[in-house]
């Protein structure tokens, strides 16, 4: 409960970043980052399901007003907060679940914490451009670009997470 | 019914997922189909106030670049002008009063977001309806086209960009006079490229021939759109497929000029009826 203005402080600031900043950076339009999804994979452990969607589904639609595609990347952040329950499911024991927060680089170790960034990241890429080509001709294309932009995505993702870095006290 | 709620609750996050799912999906579809008619985009009042002062920000850090942009283009109207002709012809140049029958006015507008790497591209200007601006006039930059009005609010306007898989201006070849339509996005979504198309193949074009407007539509004639970069006939097709490299720089746009063109109305009047009949 006490880190609520943590996760709205990290929301704004993710947000901001993302629109600013990487409305515009693409390696040839191969590769564009979309780092706010952070939010989302940072939330924490104990949120119920309902909280999960209805704030990811708000994320995305704020990221969809400023980018004029309404719906397009809070139906990707939908499938994102799918995929986080499915991972978490399969990946988690229950005293992770007692002991720490939130699914962070510092808390997770990093093997782990790089396999959730990517999988999740290459699962909200896909989805959000397929949808936005809304046709599955050129899926290579597609494919290609999504596994290119889910490693850009990851790599900033490690830079604000070494930046915000917490040694575990044991 | 005690069943049905233990079965809903052990597999809510499917549900969950489905009905969100759908709903931003309907957003999707709805907003696809009715051409952005809602108020939730960029025109916004409250989006747009944030990317303006944004913009303002970054335009400190640009001041030199557009400065150098609009001092050439105060050098290009300057030799539009009668005093560039010399003392002796002066006297004798013949005063048309083009005002009372000027066809096409500007109206200079600021630059506050702009995009130039999504699928569909649209620019954000400073001016709206309570300046004069109305959905469907056509924009100028310093160097060519940039797109068309798309929604207007009252202080501000967006502008589907040139770089928008929808829009088709009317262009013609500056030699030949012969006209097609330049579209963006088939195949390539690199923002200084576009395709003229629908030009016949007994057209001869040579690369880096001049590719202007053609004047038939929102624009006047003989604004430059860019220069022909690449030529070729497809295989089996009776039409030119024509690459141009645009003149204007998407990424650096800073000021536009939106074209007000005053038998627009009229123009679209009289065409119209022809579908009628």
């Amino acid at each position: 409960m006490e880190r609520i203005p943590l996760h709205i402080a990290r929301f704004l600031g993710l947000v901001f970043i993302q629109l600013f900043l990487l409305k515009n950076i693409g390696f040839y339009n191969l590769s564009t980052p979309y780092i706010y999804i952070l939010f989302i994979l940072l939330l924490p452990f104990k949120i119920p399901n309902w909280a999960l969607y209805t704030l990811a589904f708000c994320c995305g639609l704020t990221i969809d007003v400023f980018h004029d595609t309404l719906g397009l990347h809070a139906l990707a952040c939908t499938v994102l907060a799918f995929g986080r329950i499915l991972f978490l499911n399969l990946t988690i024991t229950n005293d992770a679940l007692e002991t720490e927060p939130e699914p962070s680089l510092s808390s997770m170790g990093a093997r782990w914490f790089l396999v959730y960034g990517l999988l999740m990241a290459f699962l909200h890429h896909i989805t959000l451009f397929t949808f936005e080509l809304f046709s599955l001709s050129n899926f290579g294309g597609t494919l290609l670009r999504s596994i290119l932009s889910a490693f850009f995505t990851l790599f900033l993702m490690l830079v604000i997470s070494l930046v915000f870095y917490r040694k575990k006290a044991r | 019914m005690r069943n049905l709620w233990i079965y809903i609750s052990k597999h809510n996050a499917v549900i969950l997922f489905f009905i969100f799912f759908a709903s931003s999906f309907l957003l999707l579809i709805n907003n696809n189909s009715f051409q952005r008619a809602s108020t939730w985009n960029s025109s916004n009042e409250w989006v747009a106030s944030q990317y303006q002062k944004v913009q303002n920000l970054k335009d400190y850090l640009r001041l030199r670049a557009i400065n150098d942009s609009l001092a050439s283009e105060n050098g290009r109207l300057l030799n539009l002008l009668p005093q560039k002709d010399s003392s002796e012809t002066k006297g004798l140049t013949k005063v048309v009063d083009t005002v009372s029958h000027q066809q096409y006015s500007y109206y200079t507008a600021k630059v506050i977001n702009n995009s130039v790497r999504q699928k569909n591209n649209y620019i954000t200007i400073d001016k709206g309806s309570l300046q004069g601006i109305k959905k469907g006039m056509g924009v100028l930059g310093p160097n060519g086209v940039v797109g068309i009005v798309l929604n207007v609010s009252p202080k501000f306007a967006t502008i589907q960009s040139l770089l928008h898989s929808e829009t088709r201006i009317s262009a013609s070849l500056a030699n030949n006079h012969a006209f097609g339509s330049l579209v963006w996005g088939a195949g390539n979504f690199n923002s200084s490229y576009a395709v003229l198309q629908d030009i016949p193949n007994h057209i001869k074009a040579k690369v880096g021939e001049k590719v202007v407007t053609s004047g038939y539509s929102l624009f006047p004639a003989g604004i430059p759109i860019g220069t022909v970069s690449q030529t070729g006939v497809k295989g089996g097709d009776n039409f030119l497929n024509i690459e141009v490299k645009l003149a204007t720089n998407f990424a650096t746009l800073s000021y536009v000029y939106v074209v007000n063109n005053a038998f627009g109305t009229a123009q679209k009047a009289i065409e119209l009826s022809n579908k009628t009949e």
